[in-house]
């Protein structure tokens, strides 16, 4: 390639005022290969683009280098100018002197020698530049939605209702996740499940939607648009087409005391259960840790029960295979483990607070199925220990939240609305008893909410102490709480019946191994990486999968609804179109060269590399080699640099291109 | 007719350093540093990569054979790479390697690992602030052009 064109930007006073274009200009014209330099005030717009087009048409050139901003801001709309004269987009490449020059360096000789070096390493580059063509891949019309929780379901529906079939997998034997256990939700006290169930009910009921409960995603193969993905059904021990969910087989079961899951544990339930009565599938599940005729091969009283013929104790885990073209991953939260003792890797702190040694100090999961007409008291608030209506009540916050000690450096973002909720919907039932609230900072964003803290207040009478709480004891059946209210600048001290914690919203557990089964990274908290915090907040670096509620970040149930339907959205979009594209910078195997020692395979990240066949022409297998898929490759390029041959090389930063950058610095 | 790359002033010994960064992270740390108008010494030469665990280590010896004096390496944190692990092989390849220059003669003191991600503008600055200083005051590497010129001889 020898007829390279190099594009100079001013970029208006931002790189004119450090550098010296002109002269970087001159200069750049003399660089091996350089057919022609142009400068102009703005290259970005309209005219700077035509002086482009122009340029390549009259000078025939092979190669551009826009030496203007940084190639995250600009390097698209720089490859589809070239690409309307007809030359290759992939034959431009650009020089950052804004970012990484002008703007960082004020010395003015020293930035223009800076420019120059960039333009140099860029024109070396784009010598070995070829032309590329997008990879096209099929598109399997079908969507896989991870989490049953209220994400999940408006994801599932958003995507079903247009006409796309989907699979929805819970791991619970419900669907319906945190929120089918919240009593009334903020800002507006509605009943949690009222706005729910009718949801989960469609889920059923919806002829696009595939309902997997009692099952995990085992294995995810294959690539955007084209995933083949393995489902672990686990034997839940019941014909969910035969059970007609009448209740009879959890009457007599007489194996009752294993706490309840969905009461955490307030409750009990028995060994044959359907986890709450809304639940969907409106059907029983056998616990095989509980029942006494799996584990002892006794009883069998619900078999006797059931009229259906339902009940099958010889059920398996069974692997179901589905192929899907896109993956929504909206696995939820649980809450930082208040005061365990710390397993490696898991993260407890506050065991001051007595959780878990005083039955009356409570998670405010917990105290959501206190105050749930279906909870374990019916609806009433009774305190665990004996039954009693607690007359003080004291809510803690960030109870592992914003502390760095022992707890998680982020805020969780809900629990001020949820202590706010949970004040009122104390006094509406204890209309004498007092409610205390200790708080770092009140966060109260978002549309009604403020005003609903101040409702909590004012009318409902909650008293607000901004200070932490430093110990929990037991005295005579109250818990005496110990804190500070900064404000007052005194210490503070408050018998309570009762006590709340607004424990840490977490991701969900098991969230890790699944973030690795689809190729999406996590930050130090487990929580799911988006593309980008602002302009891609639903699309992950895996092409195809997508991440929406609270997995991807804390976040409550109209933000966690929002980015479902976003997340549909853009499955949609990618649904709409016969074919995708995909950016054809990936790797490349030389087959000749390739000995076929499978490092590369061993290395990559992404499963991209396959073991090819060559054979002669009698058919016989003459060697193994490295090939790649194109559909899954990313271009990373850590092939590239494990490959001891290299025979394996990577297109947009191939080995000869990064030694001529290298070697244009010599 | 060009002026040779990098054109140290007479005088004064400016290193010539060589940084492979990571596109997706690094790259942009950098970014920031140019958007927030962080200045930093002008002796760093940025090559954009897509991952660092695309970085060979015939590259870093590369970037001494062309007369750099300090070569940097920097990619993103731990488990945030765009590609899952690439920074991972990176860091491995790192600490194998690092005995092997010390055993090649190389001076491990100019070759500089670090973790920046995009949104640490300011350690990008940090980092490469640090590395000009340092590099000056070990002075320039003329062991291993030396080595080179034999080699050539």
């Amino acid at each position: 390639m020898a007829r390279i064109g190099v594009f100079t930007c001013w970029c208006g006073e931002n790189i004119a005022r450090n550098v010296d274009v002109q002269s970087v200009a001159e200069q750049a014209a003399h660089l091996p290969g350089v057919r022609c330099s142009r400068v102009h005030k703005y290259m970005c717009s309209d005219p700077g683009q035509k002086l482009i087009r122009d340029t390549i048409a009259a000078e025939q050139l092979d190669g551009v280098v826009i030496a203007s901003c940084s190639p995250h801001m600009h390097l698209k709309t720089f490859r589809k100018a070239a690409e309307h004269t007809g030359l290759n987009p992939y034959l431009v490449e650009m020089a950052n002197i804004r970012e990484h020059c002008s703007w960082v360096h004020p010395e003015r000789a020293r930035a223009t020698a800076k420019a120059v070096d960039l333009i140099r390493v860029a024109v070396a580059k784009v010598r070995h530049n070829r032309a590329l063509e997008p990879i096209q891949v099929p598109v399997t019309r079908k969507a896989l939605v991870i989490g049953g929780g209220v994400a999940g379901i408006q994801a599932a529906l958003d995507i079903a209702d247009a006409g796309v079939p989907v699979t929805l997998v819970e791991r619970e034997p419900s669907i319906g996740g945190k929120m089918a256990g919240l009593s009334e939700t903020f800002p507006t006290l509605d009943c949690s499940q009222c706005i729910l169930t009718p949801r989960m009910v469609e889920v059923a009921q919806h002829p696009n939607i595939t309902l997997y409960t009692c099952s995990e995603v085992e294995q995810v193969a294959g690539y955007v648009g084209n995933f083949q993905v393995t489902i672990r059904k686990r034997a839940r021990y019941i014909d969910i087409d035969k059970c007609t969910g009448c209740g009879q087989c959890w009457n007599v079961c007489p194996s009752k005391k294993t706490p309840s899951e969905f009461d955490y544990g307030l409750g009990t339930r028995t060994a044959i259960y359907a986890p709450f009565p809304q639940a969907v599938p409106a059907r029983p599940v056998i616990d095989r840790d509980a029942c006494l005729r799996l584990t002892k091969g006794r009883c069998g009283l619900c078999v006797k029960k059931c009229q259906a013929g339902a009940i099958r104790f010889e059920d398996q885990d069974e692997l179901v295979g589905e192929n899907v073209g896109a993956i929504i991953v909206a696995t939820g939260y649980q809450l930082y483990e208040i005061g365990k003792p710390g397993e490696p890797g898991r993260i407890a702190g506050y065991g001051e607070y007595g959780y878990g040694r005083y039955p009356d100090v409570i998670s405010s999961l917990q105290f959501e199925r206190l105050v749930s007409a279906s909870g374990p008291t019916g609806g009433e608030i009774r305190r665990p220990s004996d039954g009693a209506i607690p007359k003080t009540v004291v809510f803690i916050s960030c109870v592992g939240s914003r502390d760095n000690a022992k707890g998680l450096s982020y805020c969780s973002k809900i629990c001020c609305m949820v202590n706010a909720k949970h004040t009122m919907l104390y006094k509406h039932k204890v209309h004498d008893g007092q409610a205390h609230v200790f708080y770092m900072d009140i966060r109260a964003g978002g549309k009604n909410y403020d005003e609903f803290v101040r409702r909590a207040i004012e009318q409902d009478g909650a008293h607000y102490h901004r200070g932490r709480v430093s110990k929990i004891t037991q005295e005579d059946g109250r818990l005496i709480v110990r804190g500070v209210d900064t404000l007052a600048g005194e210490p503070l001290t408050i018998a309570a019946d009762l006590v709340v914690l607004a424990a840490a919203m977490r991701p969900a557990a098991g969230v890790e191994e699944l973030a690795q089964k689809v190729n999406v990274s996590y930050d130090e908290f487990g929580f799911l990486c988006e593309s980008h915090p602002k302009l891609r907040p639903v699309e992950t670096n895996a092409a195809g999968v997508f991440v929406c509620g609270a997995c991807q970040g804390p976040k409550d149930i109209p933000e966690s609804v929002t980015q479902a339907s976003a997340a549909a959205g853009k499955v949609l979009l990618m649904f709409s179109r016969d074919r995708l594209y995909r950016e054809p910078e990936i790797a490349h195997v030389q087959e000749s060269a390739c000995a076929g020692c499978f490092t590369c395979r061993r290395g990559c990240p992404y499963h991209a590399i396959d073991s090819a066949e060559i054979r002669d022409r009698q058919g016989q297998l003459v060697r193994r080699v490295a090939r790649v898929n194109p559909g899954l490759c990313m271009g990373c390029g850590t092939c590239v640099a494990l490959c001891l041959s290299k025979s394996i090389d990577l297109e947009g930063s191939s080995e000869q291109q990064v030694y001529a950058m290298v070697e244009s610095l010599r | 007719m060009t002026t040779p790359a990098s054109n140290p002033p007479a005088g004064e010994f400016e290193p010539k350093i060589v940084a492979y960064v990571c596109n997706w992270c690094t790259y942009l740390g950098a970014d920031l540093a140019g958007t927030n108008r962080l200045e930093y010494p002008a002796n760093v030469r940025i090559i954009r990569l897509p991952c660092t665990g695309r970085i060979d280590f015939n590259l870093i010896v590369k970037a001494f054979e062309i007369g750099a004096d300090a070569v940097l390496v920097s990619g993103c944190h731990p488990g945030d790479c765009h590609y899952t692990s690439g920074n991972y092989h990176a860091r491995r390849r790192w600490i194998l390697f690092r005995e092997l220059l010390a055993t090649l003669g190389i001076e491990t003191g100019r070759v500089h690992f670090a973790w920046i991600s995009a949104a640490e503008g300011k350690k990008f600055q940090q980092v490469i602030s640090e590395i000009t200083s340092q590099t000056r005051d070990l002075g320039p590497y003329r062991a291993y052009r030396e080595i080179c010129e034999i080699c050539e001889v």
